[in-house]
C-alpha cells in the first residue's frame, strides 16, 4: 500500500480488518470502512474509470458520491459509484464502458476525434438519411454508454416502509446535528438522515484538526445518541420531496415513504470544479475530496500538489495537507488580493508560494493522460482573462481545486423553495421557503462551522414554532461574514478544448460557445442541446458553472439566467427499490371456497373473483352450454353476491329514487319490484337494477356488479345536492345473493322457506321478507335468466349454509350450480343488455330500446333535460339482436368486431355467443338505424379479415312472450 | 403525495379521496335553452387558478367541496356543500 497514511483520529477504516478485493482482475487489499475509490487510491491506482464519450482516464474527483466517471460493475449490479461503494471481502469490481481495460482502453481513440465531435454533432450527422439512424445509434451506443445490464438478473420485490415524524432533518453535519439536538430537546420526534455511513458532515473532513470543532461534534453526537426521540439514520439518502412534505428515503435495503410535519434541509454544498485545460486528469480533485481521503480513509491524495483556490477553504486545505506530510508546491489564487485572514497568514508562514491572481491554465500528463506530471499556471489580467504567455510550470502529481460551492438544493427546489443569487457568497441561497420547510448551514449560505451550528438551532426553532410549540425564543438570521466562499467565474478557455465543464458527459467550454452560436440562450435549452447536467450526477458538479457561462454569454445576471428544474430523484436510486408488489383490491364472495371445491373456473370480473362455469378448463364451451340447458330444463343456482345492494330509507326515499331513476316509484306498492334505469346528466345510460319497496319509506335497490361502487358514490352526491331526507346504505358486502332459476325452482325453494311462494301468493315481480333455511332472507321474483326464478338475499355469514341447503334440497331435482358465463349466455338469449358492456359512454335509452323504462310527464330526473334534447334528434345507431348462419369452418366474430357496408363502418358487435340453447349463434350489435329492422343482413368483419353474414332479429331470442318467467 | 382535509375526518392522504370533477352550482334545467344546457353538462373550465372541486372521502362516504389553487398547488379550504355555500 503506497498511499496509506498513519492512523488518523476518527478515521472510518478499521485497520484490524483488512479485506482482499479485485479491480479489473487485479488483487488489492483495503480495509473494512474503505470505499472502492479510497482503497484503490491507497494502492496507487489512479485510473478508476473512463469518461462517457471520449474514454478519457478519470480518477477521484469529489469522493462525495458524485464521481460519475468512476462507475463499476459488481456481479449483476452495474453503474455503482466507486466513491461510495463500501469495500467488501473478495469484492470483484470492473470498470464500465471500456474496450480492453480501464488502464488501456482502446476506445480512448475517441479522444483524438473529439475536435470533430462537437456537441450537437450526432443530431446533425446521423439523422440523414433517416433509415441509417438505427445502425448509427447501435454503433454509438457501444462506444458511448455505461454499464451493461445482466439479463439474468433475478427479480426481487422490495418492501416499502412507511414512516412519520415531526421533523425530518436532512444532513448530519454541524447544522443538522445542532438542529436535531435543539428539536430533540423540545420533545419533537426527529428523524435525522445522512447519506454517509457516519454522521458529522464537514466535521469529519474539513474541521478534523480544529479542537473546538471536534469537541462540539462530540457533544452534539452524544446528545443525539442520548435522546430517544432522535432517530439517526446514516447511509440514508433523502432523494425526493413531494407534496406536503412526503419524502422518499433510500437506504441499502429499501425505500421509506416518510411523511414529515416539517422538513429541515441541512444538506450542505457540492464543491465545484474549476474549468481549465485537462482539468479532468486523474490526480486533479476537489479540495474537499483530498480532505475526505486524508481524514476519513487515511489515504494520501497525492504526494506533491498544487492548490487552485479562490476562498479561505483553499488556505485551510493547504495547512491541513502540509500537516499530513503532503508537499504543497503552490497555491494559485484566482483572486488578485489573495487571502488576508489568519488562514492566509498561516500558509505564508509555512512557506508555501502563493500566486495571487493566477489560475491553472493547463494540466500536463503523460502515459496517454493517465499520469499527471505538472501544471502550467498563468496570471489573470484585470478582466480575469488568462495570460498564457506569462505561464510558469509547476511540477506536481496532484491538484486540489477549491474555488467555490453550489448548494445541495434539490429537495428545497422540489418542495417549492425559491432561490436568489447572493453576491456576498456568490451562491444561490433560499429566498422564500414554503410553510413547513426550513434550510440551515452551508445550503443556506453559512460557511463557518460555529455559525452553521447556530443556523441549525435557528432553523430548528423556526420549525418548532411552525409545529405549534409555545414559548420559543427565535434566533435572528445569520449572514455570511468575510469574502465570498465561491469565485464568480472559475472558467478559463483554452484552444485545445479539453477544459471540461461536465465530466459526466464530456462537455467542454467550446460546446457552450457552439450552443450559443446555434441560438440556445436559455438554460433549459442549453441543458438539452449540450446535455450538461444530464449525466448520472445530474449536474451536481456542472450546473453552476453552466449557469455562469450562459450568464456571461447573455450578458445577464445569474438570477436572470436561472436554474434548470430540479426533479426527484435528485440522486440515482436502485430501480429494484422502486419496483415491487402492486396491490389490487380483490373481492371474493362468501361462497368463494365452495366454488373452488366444486371445480369452478374462477375469473376476474372488476374487483370480484367469480366462477365462470363449473368444469374442466378444456371443456369450457360444452360446460357452459350444459349448464344453460340445465337451467332451461330443470333448475340451477348461481352466486350473484357481487350485485350492488343498496338500502334507501327515509321520508323522501321515493322522491329521491324518482329523481335518480327514469321511472316512477311514489306509487309503487310495497312487496313489489320495479325495473330501474338511471342516466347521468348527459342522458347516458349509467346503471340498471331492480327496486323493491319493502315499506313506504324503505326501498331495497340492486345495482350492477361492476358499477355499484361508483353509483353508490354518485347517489351520495345527489343526496347532498337535493338536500332530501333520505339515508343510503351500501349493503353489498354485508349480504349475499343467490339466484335459483329454472322450471323446478319453486319446488326446490318451497321446502326451505316459510313464505308462501305459490304463483298466486308470490307473483312475478314480487318481493317478500321471511326466512330461507332458517335464515332471514329477502326473496325477489325476477326474470333474471328468463325462467321461473327467485333471488334470495341473505346475510353474508349465512350464505354457505343457505347455498348448501338449496343444493341438498335440490338434489332430487338435479339442481346444479352455474357460473357467470352461463348467466351471460342465458341473459343474452333473453335480450337483456349489460350496462357498460352492451352500452358505452354515449348510449342513451332510445338507442338501446329502453324508452319504455322512462316515465312520461315526469318533471325531473337526472338526465331528463339532456334526453329531451336528444329525442329531438334522429337516432344515429340502435342496439339490435342478430343471429348467424353458416358459421361452420369460418372464423367466428368476437365482441367489438366491426359491421361493414362495403368499406364503411356501420356498426359493431357488443355481445356474441357461438353455442346457445337456441342451437345457433346469437349476438347483439350496434348498427345504423337503417339496418335495425329484423331480417337486415349484417356483414361482420372478423379478425382474420373474412366476412361473416348475420341477420338482424327481434329481441328477445328466447321466449319472446315471457311466458316462462311469469 | 398530498394531504387533503376532509371536513368531517380531518387531514388524510390523497389516496383516500376520489376526485369528483368541477363543482358547478346546480341550475334549473328548465331555465336554460338547449345550447346553454349542452354547455352546462359538457363544458368544464380548464384554465389554471383557483378551482372549486368536488372531492369524496371514500372511507367515510363524505362529499365536500375543495377550493384549490392549481397554479400554486395549494388547497385553500374545504367544506361541506350546502345550498347557501354552494350557490354563491
Amino acid at each position: 500500500m503506497t498511499s496509506r497514511l498513519p492512523p488518523q483520529p476518527g478515521e472510518w477504516i478499521n485497520r484490524e480488518q483488512p479485506l482482499d478485493f479485485q479491480f479489473e482482475g487485479v488483487s488489492y487489499q483495503g480495509f473494512t470502512g474503505d470505499v472502492l475509490s479510497s482503497a484503490l487510491w491507497a494502492n496507487g491506482v489512479r485510473v478508476l474509470g473512463r469518461s462517457f464519450k471520449y474514454h478519457r482516464p478519470r480518477g477521484i474527483y469529489s469522493l462525495a458520491n458524485h464521481d460519475a466517471n468512476a462507475l463499476v460493475s459488481v456481479g449483476s449490479r452495474t453503474n455503482l459509484r466507486a466513491d461510495c461503494l463500501p469495500l467488501e471481502a473478495n469484492l470483484q469490481a470492473s470498470a464500465v464502458n471500456t474496450l480492453g481495460s480501464v488502464s488501456r482502453d482502446h476506445l480512448a481513440i475517441m479522444d483524438r476525434f473529439s475536435r470533430f465531435l462537437p456537441v450537437g454533432f450526432y443530431y446533425k450527422a446521423f439523422h440523414t438519411p433517416r433509415r441509417l439512424f438505427p445502425f448509427y445509434e447501435n454503433q454509438m451506443r457501444k462506444v458511448a454508454g455505461l454499464g451493461r445490464i445482466d439479463p439474468q438478473y433475478r427479480e426481487a420485490a422490495t418492501a416499502k416502509q412507511y414512516d412519520f415524524c415531526d421533523l425530518l432533518i436532512v444532513g448530519a453535519g454541524p447544522a443538522g446535528l445542532s438542529a436535531a439536538v435543539d428539536a430533540g430537546e423540545r420533545g419533537l420526534r426527529v428523524i435525522l438522515v445522512d447519506e454517509n455511513p457516519h454522521p458529522g458532515g464537514s466535521f469529519t473532513w474539513q474541521w478534523r484538526r480544529h479542537a473546538e470543532a471536534l469537541e462540539r461534534c462530540e457533544q452534539l453526537l452524544n446528545r443525539v445518541h442520548a435522546l430517544d426521540n432522535i432517530d439517526l439514520r446514516v447511509g440514508t439518502l433523502a432523494a425526493g420531496c413531494y407534496s406536503d412534505r412526503w419524502v422518499a428515503l433510500f437506504d441499502q435495503q429499501r425505500m421509506t415513504k416518510l411523511r414529515a410535519a416539517a422538513v429541515l434541509v441541512a444538506s450542505g454544498c457540492f464543491e465545484q470544479p474549476a474549468v481549465f485545460q485537462n482539468n479532468d486528469a486523474p490526480g486533479i480533485m476537489l479540495g474537499s475530496a483530498a480532505q475526505r481521503l486524508v481524514h476519513r480513509y487515511a489515504v494520501q491524495p497525492f504526494s506533491q500538489g498544487v492548490i487552485l483556490g479562490a476562498n479561505r477553504d483553499a488556505y485551510r486545505l493547504a495547512s491541513d495537507l502540509t500537516t499530513h506530510g503532503i508537499d504543497v508546491t503552490a497555491i494559485c489564487d484566482l483572486r488578485p488580493e489573495g487571502e488576508s485572514s489568519p488562514a492566509g497568514t498561516r500558509v505564508q508562514e509555512l512557506g508555501i508560494p502563493i500566486y495571487r491572481g493566477y489560475t491553472i491554465y493547463q494540466a500536463e500528463t503523460r502515459r496517454r493522460g493517465t499520469q499527471l506530471t505538472g501544471v502550467i499556471a498563468c496570471p489573470l489580467d484585470r478582466q480575469g482573462d488568462t495570460q498564457p504567455q506569462a505561464g510558469l510550470s509547476l511540477p506536481c502529481d496532484g491538484v486540489a481545486v477549491s474555488v467555490g460551492w453550489a448548494p445541495d438544493a434539490g429537495l428545497l427546489y422540489q418542495a417549492g423553495a425559491r432561490f436568489q443569487y447572493q453576491s456576498a457568497v456568490e451562491q444561490f441561497v433560499p429566498h422564500t421557503l414554503p410553510p413547513g420547510l426550513f434550510a440551515a448551514g452551508r445550503v443556506n449560505g453559512i460557511f463557518s462551522w460555529a455559525d452553521q451550528c447556530i443556523d441549525g438551532q435557528r432553523a430548528a426553532r423556526a420549525a418548532a414554532i411552525h409545529l405549534g410549540h409555545p414559548d420559543i425564543t427565535e434566533i435572528p438570521t445569520l449572514t455570511h461574514q468575510g469574502t465570498p466562499p465561491s469565485h464568480p467565474y472559475p472558467i478559463f478557455p483554452h484552444p485545445e478544448k479539453h477544459n471540461f465543464v461536465d465530466f459526466d458527459e464530456d462537455i467542454h467550454l467550446a460546446d457552450f460557445k457552439n450552443a450559443h452560436q446555434e441560438g440556445y440562450d436559455n438554460i433549459e435549452l442549453v441543458k438539452r442541446f449540450t446535455t450538461v447536467g444530464m449525466g448520472p450526477s445530474q449536474g451536481k458538479l456542472s450546473n453552476m458553472n453552466a449557469i455562469r457561462i450562459l450568464a456571461r454569454q447573455n450578458n445577464a445576471t445569474i438570477d436572470a439566467t436561472g436554474t434548470t428544474t430540479s426533479r426527484p430523484f435528485q440522486h440515482p436510486v436502485p430501480i429494484g427499490h422502486l419496483a415491487g408488489r402492486r396491490f389490487h383490491p380483490l373481492r371474493r364472495t362468501p361462497l368463494d371456497a365452495w366454488h373452488r371445491q366444486a371445480g369452478a373456473q374462477m375469473a376476474h370480473a372488476g374487483a370480484w373473483l367469480r366462477p365462470e362455469y363449473y368444469g374442466a378448463a378444456d371443456e369450457r364451451a360444452q360446460s357452459i352450454l350444459a349448464e344453460a340447458e340445465h337451467v332451461r330444463q330443470r333448475v340451477g343456482l348461481i352466486d350473484v353476491s357481487t350485485l350492488g345492494k343498496l338500502q334507501v330509507t327515509g321520508p323522501d326515499a321515493a322522491e329521491f329514487l324518482e329523481r335518480i331513476y327514469t321511472g316512477r316509484f311514489q306509487k309503487q306498492s310495497t312487496q313489489r319490484l320495479r325495473y330501474g334505469l338511471a342516466c347521468d346528466e348527459t342522458g347516458t345510460v349509467l346503471e340498471d337494477g331492480v327496486i323493491a319497496r319493502l315499506a313506504h319509506d324503505h326501498f331495497y335497490v340492486t345495482a350492477t356488479s361492476g358499477g355499484s361502487g361508483s353509483f353508490y358514490r354518485e347517489l351520495l352526491r345527489w343526496r347532498q345536492l337535493f338536500q332530501l331526507d333520505v339515508q343510503i346504505s351500501n349493503l353489498t358486502g354485508q349480504l349475499a345473493a343467490l339466484n335459483l332459476a329454472g322450471p323446478d325452482s319453486r319446488d326446490v325453494l318451497k321446502e326451505l322457506t316459510c313464505i308462501d311462494i305459490s304463483g298466486e301468493a308470490f307473483p312475478y315481480l314480487g318481493v317478500r321478507v321471511g326466512t330461507v333455511a332458517g335464515v332471514p332472507a329477502t326473496l325477489m321474483r325476477v326474470g333474471f335468466v328468463g325462467e321461473l326464478g327467485y333471488e334470495i338475499h341473505v346475510p353474508a355469514s349465512s350464505a354457505v349454509h343457505v347455498w348448501e341447503q338449496l343444493c341438498e334440497t335440490g338434489r332430487p331435482f338435479g339442481l346444479k350450480p352455474f357460473g357467470v358465463e352461463t348467466q351471460r349466455l342465458l341473459r343474452l338469449e333473453k335480450g337483456h343488455l349489460i350496462v357498460g358492456h352492451d352500452t358505452d359512454a354515449l348510449t342513451y335509452p332510445a338507442e338501446a330500446d329502453l324508452q319504455w323504462a322512462i316515465a312520461q310527464n315526469k318533471p325531473f330526473f337526472v338526465g331528463s333535460r339532456s334526453l329531451e334534447i336528444l329525442q329531438k334528434r334522429p337516432l344515429m345507431r340502435k342496439l339490435v339482436g342478430f343471429r348467424l348462419k353458416d358459421t361452420e369452418d369460418k372464423p367466428f366474430p368476437e365482441e367489438c368486431h366491426l359491421i361493414l357496408d362495403g368499406e364503411t363502418i356501420v356498426g359493431r358487435v357488443t355481445s356474441i355467443a357461438r353455442d346457445s340453447t337456441l342451437k345457433h349463434p346469437i349476438g347483439m350489435a350496434f348498427v345504423e338505424p337503417r339496418l335495425a329492422s329484423p331480417g337486415s343482413p349484417l356483414a361482420i368483419r372478423t379478425a382474420p379479415g373474412t366476412t361473416v353474414t348475420g341477420e338482424v332479429c327481434s329481441l328477445p331470442f328466447y321466449d319472446p312472450d315471457n311466458l316462462r318467467q311469469q | 403525495m398530498k394531504i387533503l382535509t376532509c371536513p368531517l375526518n380531518g387531514p388524510r392522504p390523497i389516496q383516500e379521496f376520489h376526485y369528483g370533477g368541477e363543482f358547478r352550482p346546480p341550475l334549473d334545467p328548465a331555465q336554460l335553452n338547449d345550447a346553454d344546457w349542452g354547455q352546462e353538462v359538457h363544458h368544464r373550465h380548464g384554465e389554471p387558478g383557483v378551482k372549486r372541486e368536488w372531492w369524496y372521502h371514500t372511507a367515510s362516504g363524505t362529499w365536500f367541496i375543495a377550493e384549490r389553487d392549481n397554479l400554486q398547488d395549494r388547497v385553500i379550504q374545504t367544506y361541506l356543500y350546502t345550498p347557501e355555500r354552494g350557490n354563491d
